[in-house]
């Protein structure tokens, strides 16, 4: 056998081998598009939620995008006691504050409980606590609960969308995206 | 625990451990193929890759599949062709490619009919592989049941009413197959369990039997010659390749493989593209409707021959003259009493009989699918007659005919 | 050479067998009807009718093209349309089995022909007088006949109608105008009554009341149809894949012709209007077809080379074996 044709072999088999990569790295995108999330999935993910009949100290539990959110209008008593470092973390409407965030705990995600008395979360997962705020007061957890992207509008709240406001706590480092 | 030296090379470090190269040679580079053969030789990887890209598109629909009577429908023409990404795609490539591979099929088995593949010491492939055409019958037949449109809610209703056995009245034994009284949501679940798991592992255990039955008797070539494989395998190895009439599996007889599938590729994902209509029935295209019968029902393609042979008789012997179809291929080996391992052409009688069956088995197919009235019904029923004369003619001409 | 023979009958055998369960089977099962190029002079209706209606029929369409030459006034029309509004406007309620369709867009979708029949005499318009024994002004539309019956007041609501009611329409207007009113699409998220609403789950129950709630009133728009019609006219999201485009074609223009005695009215769409129509059913039945037609020729391209550099390499490894 010639050294040459053994030449042309292999690099005819490269050559083959090679563009059949190609192909496979083709048919690998779209099966990376098969296994994304459905479009209807993404578009389901925006809830708009209406503030105004929020009551101080009652938390509401709404849902978005299959996870539970709180809502908290804080008492003028409870507005008393927060720094300015933790009320970047409210939201104001009409010189109302209202705490919103994921009711998933930033330990493990699991749901905190609230104490209305006490003004505190308690996740009975590993017994991290949050104030009204939701800013963290007892480890394990690593910060206050996650601030969904929200977008003002009126009184009403609209989640998945990015408004000024949330980009502004994302600068600060108030909370991470979602 | 056996004694490890240490590894120079990954090769090395497997093959002390896999016997990697042993297993290559084995397998591919010392595994020898007649040199004279054509293009129909392929045929058997061709199907390998289309069970491939079956296996690999049908695991992307089942990510969105719901086996469920309420949803399957949508859950196949709304989220799987809209709303996943390239989901058409997989959908599309999985009809096609189910209906595409019952050609390649049909073609493998007359290569195997005319060359006389299937002779002595060669019972076994051909047993296997009809193993095989059964298995992907079945599966194509329950995988024909999860879009639950009017042809799947149908061809499920009389497909398992053949069961009934005719005046037998096996009533029991069609509702047991079903788990109701009509196809529904248990024969749903059980068709799907049947079509993703059970017949898959059965067809993926009869190939590996399949590929073994051929390693003794070794493949047939096109003039059906019987040589001394060692010899021709020494010559090669020699390096008098030309001399040989061997030559190895990989890469040569691969080579010839790989280029015959780019064609076939290309017809392949032309009809995925273009003309994927004649594998997805337009009937299929409406809901599933158990108080509606569609005008005209027919079976895929690939059923139509054997659903003509039960079609213009009388109940009782159509499914006797259906379930004679079913295995009479089976016989083959059996009935074909020639000694002759030959092309068709050089074997007298025999070559007329392979032509007669490969045509009314054609026109058998053409009668399938039209409806069975006027010129149609007698056409039909002539071509079935033809088929029972056909084999019970086999042993006779082929017990008189000359050896070679 | 010879290995090119027998491909070359192999494929001559899978071509026969294509063309005999494909083309030849196909032809054989359906009925082949003729188009009428969207034209609606009554031809088509006076030649399949029986015997005792034909000369009614005659006469109805003879009466339309006389109509039909008379020039319409639009600003006259304008006052006379006051009264097709009364039953045609938004959220009107279901009349005798059907909600009036909207006709924001009928000057620009329909045929002038066959809105001059439509206001003439509605069962004949639409091709199905068989459903009406005791007189077609029993149709839920036949009240027509006491507002607007004489020939230059019909000309002058049409030519209103093409004047001020066209305009662009999109094929999801055209649709819901069309055909909506009786086909659901699902996969469009249509109802009879139109677009289905975003509404939102109780968050204590998980209940969502509104969707419940329109749910409901679907179903009752539904039995009201199913009755008036003697079945719920089949959703229309895939009905593209379903039938043939032929099929679909002529019957739309003509029910009657491919399935006698259907309750199912001609709509009377002019090329515009069918056109659009079909978009839509496209959008929805068949969405995959622009990036369909977008990867075709990259992947046979593809397989093209993939094809040319294995026979290079086949070549190459079959040296000297022959």
């Amino acid at each position: 056998m010639a050294n040459n044709t053994k030449g042309r072999r292999d690099f005819m088999g490269m050559a083959l081998g090679g563009f059949t990569a190609l192909g496979g790295i083709g048919a690998l995108y779209a099966m990376k598009r098969s296994w994304d999330p459905l479009p209807s999935v993404k578009a389901a993910g925006f809830t708009t939620i209406d503030l105004a009949p929020a009551q101080d100290n009652v938390l509401i539990t709404e849902k978005w995008r299959g996870k539970p959110i709180f809502i908290l209008k804080q008492s003028k008593k409870m507005m008393s006691k927060v720094s300015d470092e933790t009320k970047k973390r409210l939201i104001e409407i009409n010189g109302a504050h209202y705490m919103v965030a994921v009711g998933l705990c930033t330990h493990l995600g699991c749901i905190p409980g609230y104490d209305p008395t006490d003004e505190s979360f308690l996740c009975a997962c590993h017994g991290g606590m949050y104030d009204a705020t939701a800013e963290v007061t007892k480890a394990p957890p690593p910060r206050g609960l996650d601030i969904p992207p929200f977008k003002i509008e009126g009184t009403k709240l609209v989640l998945g969308e990015t408004g000024p406001e949330y980009e502004q706590m994302l600068a600060d480092g108030t909370t991470m995206p979602v | 625990m056996a004694h490890f030296e240490k590894a120079n090379s990954i090769g090395e470090w497997l093959d002390q451990r896999l016997a990697v190269n042993t297993l290559k040679r084995v397998m591919q580079t010392e595994y020898w193929i007649p040199k004279d053969i054509n293009f129909l030789w392929a045929m058997g990887m061709v199907l390998a890759a289309t069970f491939g890209i079956l296996l690999v598109s049908g695991i992307f629909l089942l990510m969105y599949y719901q086996p469920n009577i309420d949803t399957a429908f949508d859950s196949v023409n709304y989220t799987i062709m809209s709303e996943v990404g390239y989901g058409w795609l997989w959908r599309h490539i999985h009809g096609v490619g189910a209906s595409i591979v019952f050609l390649i099929i049909y073609i493998h088995m007359f290569t195997g009919i005319y060359y006389g593949s299937y002779k002595k010491g060669r019972e076994l492939i051909w047993l296997s592989g009809m193993g095989l055409f059964v298995a992907f019958s079945a599966e194509a037949f329950s995988g024909y049941m999860l879009p639950w449109g009017q042809m799947s809610y149908w061809a499920g209703m009389v497909i398992t009413n053949l069961f009934s056995g005719g005046s037998l009245h096996a009533d029991g034994l069609v509702e047991w197959i079903r788990g109701d009284y009509v196809p529904g949501q248990a024969f749903l679940s059980r068709f799907f369990m049947l079509h993703v798991l059970l017949i898959p592992l059965a067809i993926i255990g009869l190939i590996v039997l399949h590929f073994g039955t051929l390693r003794i008797p070794h493949v047939n070539n096109q003039e059906g010659e019987e040589f001394d494989y060692k010899e021709a395998a020494e010559l090669y190895k020699a390096g008098k390749v030309k001399e040989s009439k061997v030559i190895p599996f990989s890469p040569v007889f691969l080579s010839k493989d790989i280029f015959v599938m780019g064609v076939y590729f290309i017809l392949f994902f032309y009809l995925v593209f273009y003309h994927f209509g004649f594998a997805m029935d337009p009937v299929n295209f409406d809901p599933a409707d158990g108080l509606k019968t569609p005008a005209h029902i027919y079976p895929e393609w690939y059923f139509l021959w054997s659903y003509e042979i039960l079609r213009p008789f009388p109940t009782d012997p159509g499914l006797i003259a259906f379930a004679f179809a079913q295995v009479i291929f089976f016989m083959l080996p059996f009935l074909d009493r020639s000694p002759n391992v030959a092309p068709a052409s050089r074997r007298g009688a025999f070559k007329f009989w392979f032509w007669a069956m490969l045509i009314d088995m054609i026109v058998l197919t053409f009668m399938g699918k039209l409806p069975p009235e006027g010129i149609w019904s007698t056409i039909g029923l002539v071509a079935a007659l033809a088929f029972f004369v056909l084999w019970i003619a086999l042993p006779i001409i082929t017990k008189t005919e000359k050896k070679l | 050479m010879k290995e090119l023979k027998i491909f070359g009958i192999v494929v001559v055998f899978t071509l026969a067998l294509y063309w005999g369960v494909e083309p030849f089977a196909h032809g054989q099962m359906h009925k082949h009807v003729e188009g009428h190029g969207l034209v609606y002079d009554g031809s088509a209706d006076i030649e399949e009718a029986s015997k005792e209606k034909k000369e009614a029929k005659k006469a109805f369409w003879a009466d339309v093209k006389k109509i039909a030459a008379l020039k319409g006034d639009a600003t006259a029309g304008e006052a006379s349309y006051m009264m097709c509004a009364g039953c045609h406007m938004d959220g009107a309620a279901n009349m005798g089995g059907v909600t009036p369709p909207s006709l924001d867009h009928a000057g620009a979708i329909y045929d002038k022909n066959f809105l001059i029949a439509l206001i003439k005499d509605p069962a004949m318009a639409t091709n199905v007088d068989h459903k009406y024994p005791n007189g077609t002004m029993a149709h839920p539309m036949g009240s027509v006949s006491a507002m607007v019956s004489a020939p230059q007041d019909i000309a002058n609501v049409v030519a209103y109608l093409q004047a001020k009611k066209a305009g662009e329409v999109t094929p999801k207007e055209a649709f819901t105008e069309a055909c909506g009113r009786c086909h659901a699409n699902r996969y469009g998220k249509l109802t009879q009554l139109g677009e289905v609403p975003k509404t939102k789950s109780n968050i204590k129950t998980g209940q969502d009341i509104d969707a419940l709630k329109y749910a409901q009133k679907v179903a009752t728009e539904q039995a009201a149809l199913a009755d008036y019609l003697g079945t719920l006219p089949p959703d229309l999201s895939i009905i593209i894949r379903a039938r043939s485009e032929h099929f679909l074609h002529t019957f739309i223009e003509n029910p009657q012709s491919q399935l006698a005695g259907t309750a199912m009215p001609r709509t009377g769409l002019n090329h515009e209007g069918m056109e659009k129509v079909f978009a839509y059913l496209e959008e929805t039945g068949d969405p995959s077809k622009p990036l369909r037609e977008e990867t075709g020729p990259k992947v046979l391209l593809f397989f093209f080379i993939f094809t040319a550099l294995a026979f290079l390499w086949k070549k190459a490894m079959w040296k000297g074996h022959h």
